[in-house]
Formats: structure tokens, sequence, C-alpha cells
């Protein structure tokens, strides 16, 4: 039986985009063909109520093609996108309203001109958010939400430090009462000393509003303090999906595993040298045949050259798309004793 | 032809610049600002000191706008306009940089001093080919031919782990990853042999596992030639892997040095300290994130006092009057803070 509690946020299937090249005169007039770059080749994700799902891989993996597809800035290839309660590949109004962005960089996400007043007022007029007369006491209620106070709405986005600003452009986006927010970095532009802050009020939203987040980020320290789940993208696919604790503890596809290898350590004890990769993601242009992790893959064979995996369910709740997810579990990760549980040691440095 | 056989110490003594009874860099109460000519000038970095020995490795820390990057700068004498030297000295072997003559200092940057920036797509000239660029260095400092100049090049290249150099020579900046690009910034910088590199964050444009390949390139580097680092970075985590020391920079001030290790596990410093417990730690996933309650300082408006106390939890009356100077705290170890003895260690 379907009830609303376990109906996905937002359900993907399928997904692709492409993005179609060389098409100018001169190709035209030699008559080459024209070249496709598949920034997303079908993905399914869903994203559940309430959860803060991250979305991890290296630039160019299409996570920030997925994020503009699921706020409707731009329009899929193939496949569909569903939220709550709304028929599959529907797109109106209503559903544009559920899903909201965070940007990267809230330098220049925030118009200058503008005072953080008629930046928020302006949404809740645009959307009859509440009646006019209450246009004010909802924009002082939003910004307690991020933790400012009243007396900003007259000041400009320049007047802010990034961190402050960064709760502007969330307050912006929780204006119109999403259930989804798709935060795209929102704290890699940020200073170190107030990265946590952001992060804080994100685990404080979606505790206080339910809301459900979609968290892209690179940093997988951040990701480990954040996330309930993580989904791991490489060169347009979703190639292993896992409760956090479980991916972090026993990866099972070897780009993961790769990355959690390559993580700087704050305590003593180098990085891992056994999985460090060769190379660099190839071109989106040109995607490797098989498994398209296979060229820098430490454990491809012949079959991982020939055979393109499919995303698979291998446990409770948990998807991978290698076929050597098995072998993988057996390699064990690194011990990396903390320096603060062995200090003596600790202060020889690792060379 | 190797780097150690360019940089010989026959070599170097004949330039003569290097004293080896004084630390290879010696920056001394270095004083950078704006504002000559009618306008208050503002103090960006001041009074900043650290010695880097020979084959030593630093680490810079800070946050956006702590002057880290520019006191490296500065170092290279390259400081963008407007930014001028006020006090203090930067002395390379004994010798005194900021009062060389412009032509001898240039001499210097290549087969002495180098440096490898963030951006290696800006940082490279877009119109000439890779090969070329680097070979640049050779011909111009060490006498060599176009063709012998060319063929350490690609050596280069292929010491920094470029695969099919000879091909990748004849490439152009544009045609190449972010992760190549940098390779070739380091093949550029090493190629003629110096024995101070200077790093502006080099890997934070970087992904996280090509980040780990250049981290190691630079690490083997420096050990097979024994060139000292100075390494600024906003990422401690990057600084434990790369570094033996580190310096921490706040609002201008180095307000902390010592080991890495040492100052990671209990620093002196109560800015390191709220760093290290602001800073999300991969091996300690369960513990508790403590942002520095608000925002580092504008440098155009600060007090007498300490640039820390507005954000500080263990600010006394005193630390609003005046700097605390940067004092030994323990062998090995300074901080710039009056209320050290009361720090804790971080969570």
């Amino acid at each position: 039986m379907i009830t609303t509690e376990n109906v996905p946020a937002l359900q993907v299937a399928g997904l692709t985009k492409s993005y179609s090249l060389g098409t100018s005169w001169l190709s035209r007039l030699l008559r080459r063909g024209s070249s496709t770059l598949t920034a997303l080749d079908g993905v399914d994700l869903e994203l559940r109520r309430g959860e803060v799902l991250a979305l991890v891989g290296e630039s160019g993996s299409g996570k920030s093609t997925l994020a503009k597809i699921l706020v409707g800035s731009t329009g899929p290839t193939a496949g569909t996108v569903q939220h709550a309660g709304s028929a599959a590949g529907k797109r109106d109004r209503e559903s544009s309203r559920r899903v909201q962005m965070v940007f990267q960089d809230p330098y220049s996400s925030l118009n200058p001109r503008l005072t953080v007043g008629a930046v928020l007022g302006e949404l809740l007029r645009l959307h009859d958010v509440v009646p006019r007369s209450e246009v004010r006491a909802e924009s002082i209620r939003l910004l307690g939400l991020v933790g400012m106070e009243a007396d900003v709405l007259d000041a400009y986005p320049s007047q802010f430090s990034g961190g402050q600003r960064q709760r502007l452009a969330i307050a912006r986006a929780l204006a119109v009462r999403p259930d989804v927010l798709i935060a795209d970095e929102p704290v890699s532009a940020l200073d170190v000393s107030v990265q946590a802050t952001i992060l804080e009020l994100f685990s404080r939203l979606r505790e206080e509003l339910g809301l459900s987040v979609l968290f892209i980020a690179h940093n997988l320290a951040v990701v480990q303090h954040l996330a309930d789940r993580v989904a791991v993208m490489y060169l347009g696919r979703i190639v292993e999906v896992a409760p956090t604790a479980e991916l972090f503890a026993s990866p099972r596809h070897p780009y993961p595993r790769a990355l959690i290898d390559s993580i700087p350590r704050m305590t003593a004890g180098s990085v891992n040298d056994e999985f460090e990769l060769d190379g660099e993601p190839p071109s989106p242009y040109d995607v490797p045949a098989g498994c398209r992790f296979h060229p820098r893959c430490p454990l491809a064979d012949d079959g991982c050259r020939a055979t393109d995996p499919a995303l698979l369910t291998i446990g409770p709740a948990r998807q991978s798309a290698c076929l050597k997810a098995d072998e993988l579990a057996t390699i064990p990760l690194p011990d990396l004793t903390p320096l603060t549980e062995n200090a003596d040691d600790a202060v020889e440095l690792p060379r | 032809m190797t780097i150690t056989d360019l940089s010989s110490d026959a070599d170097t003594a004949a330039r003569g610049v290097i004293d080896p009874s004084v630390p290879l860099l010696s920056v001394q109460d270095l004083t950078l600002g704006t504002g000559t000519g009618g306008r208050r000038p503002v103090p960006i970095v001041e009074g900043v000191s650290f010695d880097v020995a020979a084959g030593e490795r630093t680490g810079i820390v800070g946050e956006s706008g702590s002057g880290k990057s520019l006191t490296l700068r500065a170092i290279a004498g390259l400081l963008p306009g407007g930014v001028q030297v006020q006090s203090g000295r930067i002395s390379y072997g004994g010798t005194d940089l900021l009062t060389m003559s412009a032509r001898r200092r240039r001499e210097l940057m290549g087969p002495e001093i180098a440096m490898v920036f963030q951006e290696p797509m800006t940082a490279l000239n877009p119109v000439m080919r890779v090969g070329d660029q680097i070979a640049e260095g050779p011909r111009r400092h060490l006498g060599l031919g176009r063709k012998e100049a060319l063929d350490l090049a690609v050596q280069m290249m292929a010491r920094t782990g470029i695969p099919d150099p000879a091909r990748r020579a004849r490439a152009y900046p544009h045609e190449l990853s972010g992760g190549l690009r940098q390779r070739i910034m380091i093949a550029m910088a090493v190629s003629c042999g110096p024995k101070l590199l200077l790093c502006d964050e080099p890997t934070t444009a970087l992904d996280v596992t090509v980040q780990l390949q250049v981290l190691k390139l630079l690490e083997r580097l420096c050990a097979d030639t024994g060139t000292a680092l100075v390494f600024v970075t906003h990422d401690l985590a990057v600084v434990n892997q790369t570094c033996s020391d580190v310096d921490v920079m706040y609002a201008g001030h180095i307000v902390e040095s010592g080991p890495v290790a040492e100052v990671f596990r209990a620093p002196k410093h109560p800015y390191t300290r709220g760093l290290l417990e602001s800073a999300p730690d991969f091996d300690r996933p369960d513990r508790e994130l403590v942002p520095i309650p608000g925002f580092p300082p504008n440098v155009a408006d600060r007090g007498p006092g300490c640039p820390f106390a507005p954000r500080c939890g263990y600010v006394t009356d005193h630390c609003w009057t005046a700097m605390p100077p940067l004092a030994a705290v323990a062998p090995g170890r300074l901080a710039a803070c009056f209320e050290t003895d009361r720090l804790g260690d971080p969570l």
C-alpha cells in the first residue's frame, strides 16, 4: 500500500541529458557528423522525505546538470522527474515552487542592487505566499529561520560577509515554502571557520521544517558530517548509493573507494597508496566502452572492459554499478589511528 | 641530465647567493600595505617573521584575507599593484631580496626561487606550446640551446608523471586537463632546479583524486632534490599531508607557529583551536563541529588590540588594548596570545 509517508520527495527515472555540439557552419560545410556530449546517462535516484542525500563526484560528472534539471532550469533529453504527489514529468508552477535551489557562490547569487527586504518581498508577493499586509512579518520570520535579525531588511548584500550572504540565499530559497532544497556546493566558497555554521543550519532546517535536501559536494568530510545517504557519480552515471556510514566504512565501487583513500587527513598518518588512481576522469565526449571507470580502476579485467555494469541492488538500501562489488568488499580500508588516541607516536611525521 | 645535476653546489656557489650558516629564507618583520600618496596607509600584513631552512616544508594556513598569499607573493616579488612592502626584510641565503636590483632579483627567479600558482589556466600562456613554456627558463638561466632545453622540458614533464610527454609538449594549455596543467606548472617551476619552491594553493582547483597525485608529486620532487617548500593553503588536512611545520595567519599576523603534528594536537592560540574544531575531520565523524562566532575583521578598521579578540572565547581586557607578541610558549612552538596557558586541547 502506498501512503504519503513513503512516497519519495523526488523520484528521478532514466534521466538523460545530452548536448549536441559541432554543428558550426564549418562542420556542416565539411559534412562532419555532429558530436554529442552526454552529461547524464540514465540516472535513477530517489530523494526520500526529510533526508539529506549527498551527491558527490568529480567535476564534469554531471552533478550540476542533475541539479539544474531538478529545479527546472533546463529540461532532460529523456527520462522523468516526479515530485511527491504530482504526475511524472509534469512541470507546473506548483512543482517549481516546491523545489528550490541554493547556489555555491553567495557573492554572485544575490542581486547586489536589491535590499534583503526587496528580494524576499518580491518572492512572497509573486507566489502569493502570504497576504500583502503580512509580507514584512513573513520576511522577518524567514530571517529568523536562518539566524538573522529583522534589522537587515533594508541592507544590501554587499554589506554582509560570505556566511551571512549564504544565510540570506537560504532564506530566499525558503520563502516560497519548498519541500525540497537543492544545495550546489553551498559551503565550498566560504571560509572554514564559518562553514560549520551553514552546515548546522542545514541540519536544523531539515529537522524543523522536514525539508528534503539534495546536497551536492566534493568535500567528503563535510558529506560524512551532514548526509544520511550518499550517491556517487562518475561520468554521468550514478555508480554507488549507500547510507553514509556504510559507504565510508565499506565502499562497494572502486571509484568511491579511491575517493575515500584520497581524502587528506587531519590527523597523522598518510593517505593510502593502494587505491591511488592513475590519470584523470576521461572526457565526457569520449566515454570508454565497457565500465566507464575501467581505464582508471586497479581491479579492472577483461570483463570490465567488455560489460557496462548496471546499478544493481547489492544489499539493504545499497546499490553499486560494479562487476567486482563483492571482491572489493574483501579489501580492507587502511587503518589510520587518530592522533589524539596515540599522541606519543603521532609526533613522528610520516615521510 | 637531472635536476640535481643542474643545481649542483658549484653552480650555486658561482652565483654567490647562498650562505650556508643562515636559513635559506628569512622573513623578518614584514609589513605589506596599500595607500601611499595622501591616503592613510592600511597594513594588510603586519610584522610577519619566519625562517625556512634548506629542504624544510612549511605550510602557511589562514582564511581568505589573512594575508597568506600576499606574504608569498612578496617573497616572489610579485605583489599586485597598489600593495607595497612598507617595512621588513626578506633575505634569501643571507642576501636581502628587497634591496637587490630588479635585474639581480629576476636572475634568482627560476634557478633559485620558483612559484606554483593556484590557477594553472590563467598562469600559463594560452598561445604558447607548453613544452616551449617549460623550456623558456632553462634557456634563459641555464644557457641551454633550443633543442636541449626542449629535451629537458620533456624530461621534466615525464618526471611530473605526464603520460606521453613528447607529444604533450606540443600541446597548448587549453588542450590539457586541470591536473595536467598543474603538472606543467610544477615542471616549469622545478625546471631550473630551484632551492625554494613557493606554492599558492596549488591543488585547490583540482578534484580530490588528482589533488592526491599532485601533493605526492610535490613531496617526491622536494625529497629528491632537497628543495624547500613554502605551501600556502586554507585546507588544514592538506598542510598535515604535505608539510612538517606550519604558520597560522589571521588578519595579517602570524598567530601560531610550530611542527604540524604538535600544533594540530595541542594548539596554543584560540584561533588555531577554533579552526580545528570547526573543520570536519574525516576520521572523527561523530565529533560536533564548533563554528568560530563572527567573521574575520576588515583590515582597514582594526583596533589596537589582538585582531582575534572580537571572536575569541578567552578574551580579557588586556586583549583589547595591546597586540600580543608572537612568543615562545614551548620548545619549537610560538603563539601570539596572552591567554595561551588557559587554552585546553581541542575536542
